[in-house]
């Protein structure tokens, strides 16, 4: 068990980070000079005031149409976001491991917080489940892939939650733990979770588009 | 549910897939995934995370009952997704439904750019599907039809190069006997502005040239036609795909004014047209921005408006609802100047439809919809039942809409869901209701 934890925590532990970052870094390099050389025609308008006015736009729960038009999904799409970010970084145990390995201290969440917060991101992720099986219009666009990241995104959470409550066996569901959210990590570049990467690109230039060319609102 | 389940016989599409074998389409695509598109393509085919929140946004979705294979998602789904997994090795039959989906079941309203968290542009890949279909030489008979005559003559409805003129002077010659001294002054050099049409003015709808020579001529405009090719602003071609014609289409229009010195272009009552110009043909020939400024009709009626050069003799008869084309309104922000002008125009309210502005709900006919002809009608109609029940809770008479392919399709609409309703260019109305010589 030891030898296991040493290695989720040790050599995987950096692995995970290394292809997390080096691949995230690799991604968006490669699709910027493909937007350079292959789409010049969308670039040229490319604008950061009606880029960050679109962005900050959708960022507003209920303020875009198709937020108003869907407001279980809304509600759904900000808790799951909002806490799977933010958990994870000031979660207790986390800044600890922070402060162990590295020295790094700062202001953590209260425990009951974040056990809360990583039980909103189940939540969510039962919600999009429960319309991926249920919502006929997503069920039939549905692929593997759309499953696997919804499984990757959530099992972190969920063995954290069983590890901080002890359900289970305590050091199982820790290694479990950690090996999934490296698993997370490490999918980010490389599966539709890269949507954290280049969203903030397709909703900037959708704004360019709408707010220089098309001179209307994209919310 | 999916396109293959209801395949219409069209000869221009069933003739093209005869055409065609697996490796021929694959090397198309190919060409196409790999020569035209980059990262935007690849961004949206990645992170599109089939949500399915852009169904609501869909007329054709929310006119068929909710059936997932018309939301815009669904259509990317059967299409360019599989294009992009299989890389490109699908079969002629599959081309058949791709075609079937990108030409006749989007109007690339865009109006799914509003429902989107992510900003993807369904439009531009449907835009993209098309192109490939072009390129396998995969489109509906009819609007193809249109795309030959801008090749063959640089006007979507083959007019000859003297039936133009000769429809001009006609309407010159019938519009003197109400207004004397009324002329359409052709290739007038430094003319303060070229008017320029689409093509099935002169071939179907001449009033509208007549209706427009009129009011220029009581607003005392300085204004000019060409009376060579150029003078068609219109571009089925960018809607079948054929990227090329729709770049010689522009340059002309742009040559043609250039060469009359004039100071600027005002369109017609059209939508189409203004895309190809500022988001497809101009970036096709690589202007950011026009050698010639241009306007739509609704600025220009609005500028006379606000100069008071327009007099009314009475106002029209309200209330009326306003339909927002939108290629000029989600695509260039008119409508505040078309609903300010309304209200000048017309005596009694605006009552809206509950889609409205940038958020309106397409007529169901643009995007080249109604340019793929009968074969296609019935779906189309059907398609536009959620804007038949937004127009009937209006309860009014009257629909203004300032585009020609809105015209098309509303006239069905209404006549399909019995509505009762006539439908209303500006020009209409403002010549309807203008001081005339008695």
């Amino acid at each position: 068990m030891h030898d296991i934890y040493n290695l989720v925590t040790g050599p995987l532990a950096w692995l995970a980070w290394a292809i997390f970052i080096v691949g995230s870094v690799y991604r968006l390099a490669i699709m910027y000079i493909l937007a350079k050389k292959k789409d010049a025609a969308s670039m040229a308008y490319m604008s950061w005031g009606f880029s960050l006015r679109s962005i900050i736009n959708w960022l507003i729960p209920f303020n875009a149409l198709g937020w108003r038009r869907n407001p279980v999904m809304t509600v759904a799409t900000f808790a799951f976001h909002i806490c799977l970010v933010l958990a994870p970084i000031f979660l207790l145990a986390h800044v600890v491991l922070w402060d162990q390995f590295f020295g790094v201290e700062y202001p953590v969440f209260r425990e009951n917080v974040t056990d809360i917060m990583s039980m909103i991101v189940v939540a969510g992720a039962l919600v999009f489940a429960g319309r991926r099986l249920f919502q006929k219009e997503v069920r039939y666009v549905t692929t593997c892939q759309d499953w696997l990241i919804l499984v990757i995104a959530v099992l972190p959470f969920l063995t954290g939650i069983l590890a901080y409550h002890q359900i289970f066996n305590y050091q199982t569901m820790v290694i479990l733990h950690i090996l999934t959210g490296e698993i997370m990590l490490a999918a980010i570049p490389f599966t539709r979770l890269s949507h954290m990467l280049f969203a903030v690109f397709t909703r900037a230039y959708m704004g360019s588009e709408f707010g220089g060319v098309r001179r209307v609102k994209d919310w | 549910m999916g396109i293959q389940d209801r395949l219409i016989e069209d000869v221009g599409l069933r003739e093209g897939v005869k055409r065609l074998t697996e490796d021929k389409i694959e090397k198309v695509v190919q060409g196409v995934l790999k020569g035209e598109t980059g990262a935007r393509l690849a961004a949206y085919n990645e992170i599109c995370m089939r949500c399915g929140l852009c169904s609501e946004a869909c007329h054709f979705y929310l006119s068929h009952d909710g059936d997932p294979s018309y939301s815009p998602v669904g259509k990317v789904q059967q299409t360019m997704a599989q294009l992009i997994k299989k890389k490109g090795r699908v079969s002629p039959d599959d081309i058949y439904g791709m075609a079937q989906i990108a030409y006749t079941e989007c109007n690339l309203c865009r109006r799914c750019v509003h429902f989107c968290p992510v900003g993807i542009d369904t439009g531009y890949i449907m835009s993209t599907v098309r192109r490939i279909c072009h390129k396998l030489g995969v489109t509906p008979q009819y609007i193809q039809d249109t795309a030959h005559s801008h090749s063959a003559t640089f006007n979507q409805m083959w007019v000859k190069d003297d039936e133009w003129p000769d429809s001009l002077q006609w309407q010159e010659d019938e519009a003197r006997e109400e207004f004397p001294g009324l002329r359409i002054p052709l290739d007038k050099e430094g003319a303060d502005i070229y008017y320029s049409v689409i093509a099935p003015e002169p071939k179907f709808r001449t009033q509208l040239i007549y209706q427009a020579a009129a009011i220029f001529n009581a607003a005392g405009v300085d204004w000019t036609m060409p009376s060579e090719p150029g003078w068609d602003n219109s571009d089925m071609c960018m809607f079948t795909g054929d990227f090329e014609m729709m770049g010689r289409l522009k340059r002309r229009h742009f040559e043609s004014a250039q060469k009359l010195k004039v100071k600027r272009i005002v369109m017609g009552e059209c939508g189409h047209a203004f895309r190809s110009i500022y988001d497809m043909g101009n970036r096709w020939v690589a202007w950011k921005m026009y050698p010639v400024p241009v306007i739509h009709s609704i600025e220009f009626f609005w500028e006379l408006m606000k100069q008071g050069k327009i007099k009314l003799a009475k106002k029209y008869p309200g209330p009326v609802t306003v339909h927002d084309p939108c290629n000029v309104v989600r695509g260039r922000g008119h409508h505040e100047k078309l609903r300010e002008l309304v209200r000048f125009l017309i005596d009694g309210e605006i009552i809206e439809t509950a889609s409205n502005r940038e958020h309106n709900i397409c007529c169901t006919a643009g995007g080249g919809v109604i340019n793929c002809g009968p074969p296609f009608k019935n779906v189309r109609l059907a398609g536009s039942k959620a804007k038949a029940d937004e127009l009937r809770a209006t309860g009014v008479k009257t629909i203004v809409a300032p585009c020609h392919n809105c015209h098309g399709g509303l006239e069905d609409t209404v006549k399909r869901y019995e509505l009762g309703m006539h439908i209303k260019f500006l020009g209409d109305i403002i010549y309807e209701c203008m001081e005339k010589p008695s």
